[in-house]
Order: structure tokens, then C-alpha cells, then sequence
């Protein structure tokens, strides 16, 4: 071993700024990223005069009392929830279903479909949005295509499908195959195997996979702007309220919604480290 | 049913694709196509709309006209994917290799913006970055900034606003891509006598530094040569502390496929965003995304508006393809590299 040469002043300065600065620096992005969710929840507190909810002036629980007390506040928020329930539901099976052909299968064409998946991914909402409208609007003559809940739907449906495939093929990409062979051997069929084997071992990929294409749908304003008609989902219901002064209670269902939504994370990490607790072969790859 | 599929194993892979694929091609890739055709159309929405190739002039009155939110959209796009990459970065390579058991934890704090509505975050930093808010209200009472000096409604705030919201998808792939690394490859450079990189590290800082505040400065308008060398010198300071051997030749080329992968996740969705601007600025700093849907939605001028989304479409993807050619990587569509 060579005798180390005694370190330099920049050589220590280097290792103290190491040691320190990152970590003020974590701490202070992360400050950055959560102040604006926690002054969102703080102005659910206020008690504004008038609509223009931006100033602080006094504390109050009013707003959480009455959470709906806005007139279309509450069918707003329910239609949200009904399109995000029905297209995680259809994204997913959709999704899923394409991310075990593409890990499980080599056939001709997988390229292509590869890149059909890709492809809404890199696309800006606006323009997957105005695509979708123009289809609407060339579908007959006036007064064309109706655009309502059905058509928010088609969209989040087709924006979910990629977001899906991608969060369960990454969950696929460390399966061993040898469990399904085992089970093949042991006489199950290809409907048992998969049901008692594959699908348990997919199934936290697929539920991480239907909770981000429920938050992406509930939180969707750009496509939904281009395929809603009259239709008034939550984010459309602020877009709409933010010229006029955005009322306390949509605070309210923003801070909710963040809550649960963290809340339903926990739960599923903690369900899935206590699952963990199988044999190690199953852990490695569930 | 069993035993036809047993017969025919070579289509099982189709079945599970069909449906979905189906769906992506019917209310995606024929909608991308019917717009193309949108902008050769003339008419109104009460008339009904009418398919010449004549109408191919729409293309250059549109650029023409637009030309202006074209440029910015790319100039404030530009600004945020740097701003978010200067950021993004450090916070990436700060959590994967000092996170320790807070890791995911961390990890979860960046991406928590996300379950709250997107919208919703973009008014708060209406509410923090106001005239009177709690950020301006205090230094114009001290006297640091003139009492009517604004930040809402100038490029600072949309490109802010822009930054703010793709962060984490800038931070994400980079995090994956330091994580997944063998953390022995720098021990093993180190064995190797992979020290400090002096006086390489200083002046690659420097001119990287000068550089990219040079371009921030062009952006938003602000004094040149003050931002270039404010920039230099504290990209001097961060490349002479932290930029060493191992981080050169180990690290960097193992974090380019995340560095990559986040800088498009952050360029294409800003590229298209309108909201940032709608909110966080004024008539003066709209973006394409803006007149898109002014075009739409507002005016249902569908050809001009199909014209502008296609010539954006089409200049993203020619980005993406000399990016990609650049970079080098083809793990971009299978998503192995990210």
C-alpha cells in the first residue's frame, strides 16, 4: 500500500460539501415541490371575502363542513370519479393484456406494436386532445359528434392503455418463467397457471399500474378540455372557476383527494412488504 | 376453445395485443391521421367542413401568424427542461447515492406533487408568486425589489410554472438510471487511480456553467454577459468540488440513457403545455399550446388549429429523432434503458 499523500484543502472542502450540501439540497427541492400542495391545503382553512381566494385572511372550517356547498362542485367531482373508475378498469385490462403478449411472446410485429404504445407517451396531451376532436367533428356533417362523457372516456381509456403496459411490463421483465413450468408440470393447465401462479405474481405491477391510470384520469385537464362537450369534470370545473375566483371548497376536494390518494399508496406498499413474507423464491421476483 | 388455441400457440400473442392495440390505433393513431386531413379543410362548424388540397395554404398563413408562440413555446420549453435538469439532477444523484434508507421515502416526495390536481398546484404558485404574496410582499417591504416589480404575467413565472410541473418526470428516469448502477464501478475507477479532476473539472464547470446561463439569459431577456459570468462562476465552484474522474467516466455515460429519457419526458409535454401560460402569464407570453386551443375551442377555426397541431407534432418528432440520433439509444420504445 502506498502511503496516501495528506489530502488537500480542496480535496477536504470537496468532501465536507459532499457530505452536507446534497442533503440541504434534497431537503430543500423537496420543499419546492410540496409548498404548493401544502398552500393549497392551508387556503382550504381560509375565510375569503367574496370568491377571490387569494389572500390569507382567517382560519375557518366552513369549507370542510360543506365540502359540496358550491352549486355543480359535487356532480363534477362524481363524474370524475365515474370516468376514472370505468378507465383504469378498461385501460388496465387492456394494458395488462398487451404487456404479457409483448414479455411473454416473440412474434412478427412486436416492434410495431412497441411503437404504437410509445408513441401517446411522447405525444403532447394538446395534441392527442385535438386529434380525438377533429376525429369527433368528422364523424358526419353538423351538428356532428356529440361530446359528452363518453367521449372523456374513449380518451382516458386511450391515454391510460400506455402508462398501464409500461408499469406491468417492468414488473413482468423479472418473472422467472420456471414457476409457470413448474406448475405445467405438476398438471395444472394454462388457465390454472395462470390464475394460481402468473397473475398473484403480476398482480402488484397491475395494481400500481390501475392506481396511476386512476390518479393520470382524475387529474386530466388537457384532453379532457378537447372531448368534454358540456360534460364538467373536476378539473374542468376549476379551469372554469379560476376566471371568476376559485371557491374554498375545491380546496377542500384537492386536499381530500391528495390525502386518500397518499393514504391508498401506504396502504398498498405496507400490504405489499407484509406479502413479502413468502418463500424466498417467490420474494425475488414478486 | 383449449384445444384450438393449443393448435395455433402462434396467435395467442395477437389476442392479448388485439383489443388494445385496436383501441390505440382507432382513437389514436386514425385521429393523428384525420387531423392531418382537418388542415385542408375549409367551412365552419355550422356548414360542415370541405377536403381540398388547396388548402394547403393554410400551413404558411398559420406559421405566419403563430410564428411568434411557435418560437416561444421552444425557447420557454428550452429554459424549463434546462432549469428542471439543473435541478433534477442533482437531486436524482443526491437521493440515489445519499438517500441511504430514506430512499424511497424521498423518492415518494417528489412524485406526492402528483396525486394532487395538476391545476390546482398551478394556482397555488399564482397565490405564492403574487404581487402581494408571500414571497414578494416581504422584500418589498424591506426594500430588496421595487414595490412594482411582478413576477405573474412575465416569462420567469410560465417557464417557472413549466419547470415546477415536469421536475419529477426530469428527476425520475435519472434516478433509475444512478440506481441500477453498480456502485463498485466507482470504487473499482478509484482503485484505478481515478482522482480528483483538476483543473478539467473547474473549466468544464465554467464554460457549462457560462453556457447554459448565457442561453437562460437570451430567453428571458435579462443582461447577457452579467448571467454568463455569474454562471461560469458557480459552475467553477460545482466542477471543481464535485466533478472528479470517476464521476466522468463512470457515472455520466451510466446516467446518459436517464438524462436522455428525462430531458424528453420534460421538453415534449412543455413544448405542448398551455395551461402554465393561461394562468401564470399574459396574452404576451402565450405559447403554441395557447392559440391551439383558442383555435379549437374558442374560435373552432379546426383547419388552422389542425394545421399548428401538426406542425408541431411533426417538429417534435424530427426533435426527438436527432436527439435520439445524438444520444444514441434505442432503448427509448422498448423502455429497458429507463
Amino acid at each position: 500500500m502506498v502511503a496516501a499523500p495528506r489530502p488537500s484543502l480542496l480535496d477536504r472542502l470537496a468532501r465536507a460539501v459532499d457530505r452536507y450540501v446534497l442533503f440541504v439540497f434534497i431537503g430543500l427541492t423537496i420543499l419546492y415541490l410540496i409548498l404548493p400542495v401544502a398552500v393549497m391545503a392551508l387556503f382550504s382553512f381560509n375565510d375569503p371575502v367574496g370568491r377571490s381566494n387569494f389572500a390569507w385572511r382567517s382560519f375557518t372550517l366552513d369549507a370542510w363542513l360543506s365540502p359540496f356547498g358550491v352549486p355543480g362542485l359535487e356532480a363534477a367531482v362524481w363524474t370524475s370519479v365515474r370516468i376514472a373508475f370505468i378507465s383504469t378498469i378498461v385501460a388496465t385490462a387492456l394494458g395488462t393484456l398487451i404487456a404479457l403478449a409483448l414479455v411473454r411472446y416473440r412474434f412478427r410485429g412486436s416492434g410495431t406494436a412497441n411503437l404504437l404504445i410509445f408513441l401517446p407517451m411522447a405525444t403532447p396531451e394538446i395534441i392527442l386532445g385535438a386529434s380525438l376532436l377533429t376525429m369527433f367533428v368528422a364523424i358526419g356533417q353538423p351538428p356532428f359528434f356529440p361530446l359528452n362523457e363518453l367521449t372523456i372516456l374513449i380518451a382516458h381509456i386511450m391515454f391510460n392503455i400506455s402508462f398501464v403496459v409500461v408499469t406491468v411490463r417492468a414488473r413482468l421483465a423479472g418473472f422467472d418463467r420456471n414457476l409457470e413450468e413448474a406448475a405445467m408440470d405438476l398438471g395444472a393447465n394454462e388457465w390454472t397457471t395462470f390464475w394460481k401462479v402468473t397473475f398473484p405474481l403480476i398482480l402488484p405491477g397491475v395494481i400500481a399500474a390501475a392506481l396511476l391510470a386512476f390518479s393520470l384520469s382524475i387529474d386530466d385537464f388537457v384532453i379532457t378540455n378537447f372531448t368534454a362537450g358540456r360534460t364538467v369534470t373536476f378539473p374542468m370545473f376549476i379551469w372554469g372557476a379560476q376566471r371568476i375566483g376559485i371557491p374554498v371548497q375545491v380546496n377542500v376536494i384537492g386536499t381530500a383527494i391528495f390525502v386518500i390518494a397518499v393514504g391508498f399508496v401506504a396502504l398498498t406498499t405496507v400490504l405489499q412488504s407484509r406479502s413479502a413474507g413468502r418463500p424466498a423464491r417467490l420474494r425475488m421476483v414478486a | 376453445m383449449g384445444t384450438l388455441l393449443r393448435r395455433h400457440r402462434g396467435l395467442i400473442p395477437y389476442l392479448l395485443l388485439g383489443p388494445g392495440v385496436l383501441w390505440l390505433l382507432v382513437f389514436y393513431a386514425y385521429p393523428a391521421l384525420q387531423m392531418f386531413v382537418s388542415s385542408f379543410w375549409s367551412g365552419t362548424l355550422e356548414t360542415g367542413f370541405d377536403f381540398s388540397p388547396e388548402n394547403w395554404r393554410t400551413y404558411p398563413e398559420a406559421i405566419d401568424r403563430y410564428g411568434e408562440q411557435f418560437v416561444r413555446s421552444i425557447a420557454f420549453a428550452g429554459a424549463a427542461t434546462i432549469l428542471a435538469f439543473l435541478i433534477g439532477f442533482p437531486l436524482a444523484y443526491a437521493i440515489a447515492f445519499r438517500g441511504g434508507r430514506y430512499k424511497s421515502l424521498l423518492l415518494f416526495l417528489v412524485i406526492a406533487p402528483f396525486f394532487t390536481s395538476f391545476l390546482l398546484r398551478t394556482i397555488s404558485w399564482k397565490i405564492i408568486l403574487g404581487d402581494d404574496g408571500i414571497v414578494l410582499a416581504p422584500l418589498k417591504d424591506l426594500g430588496i425589489v421595487d414595490s412594482a416589480f411582478r413576477v405573474l404575467a412575465t416569462p420567469i413565472a410560465v417557464v417557472s410554472g413549466i419547470t415546477y410541473n415536469f421536475l419529477p418526470f426530469m428527476t425520475l428516469p435519472i434516478y433509475v438510471a444512478l440506481e441500477k448502477m453498480d456502485k463498485r464501478l466507482i470504487e473499482a475507477a478509484q482503485d484505478l487511480y481515478a482522482g480528483p479532476w483538476r483543473p478539467g473539472g473547474t473549466i468544464a464547470g465554467a464554460l457549462f456553467g457560462a453556457g447554459t446561463f448565457a442561453l437562460l439569459a437570451a430567453i428571458f431577456g435579462f443582461d447577457l454577459l452579467v448571467f454568463a459570468i455569474a454562471g461560469g462562476i458557480g459552475g467553477a465552484i460545482v466542477g471543481t468540488l464535485f466533478l472528479s474522474e470517476a464521476f466522468l467516466r463512470v457515472t455520466l455515460p451510466l446516467a446518459l440513457p436517464g438524462v436522455f429519457a428525462g430531458t424528453l419526458l420534460t421538453f415534449i409535454p412543455a413544448m405542448g403545455d398551455y395551461v402554465n401560460a393561461a394562468l401564470l402569464g399574459n396574452p404576451s407570453t402565450n405559447m403554441i399550446g395557447n392559440v391551439i386551443q383558442s383555435r379549437f375551442l374558442t374560435n373552432a377555426d379546426y383547419p388552422t388549429a389542425a394545421a399548428l397541431s401538426f406542425v408541431l407534432m411533426a417538429a417534435i418528432l424530427l426533435a426527438v429523432a436527432v436527439y435520439a440520433r445524438l444520444l444514441g439509444t434505442e432503448s427509448l420504445t422498448t423502455g429497458r434503458g429507463v
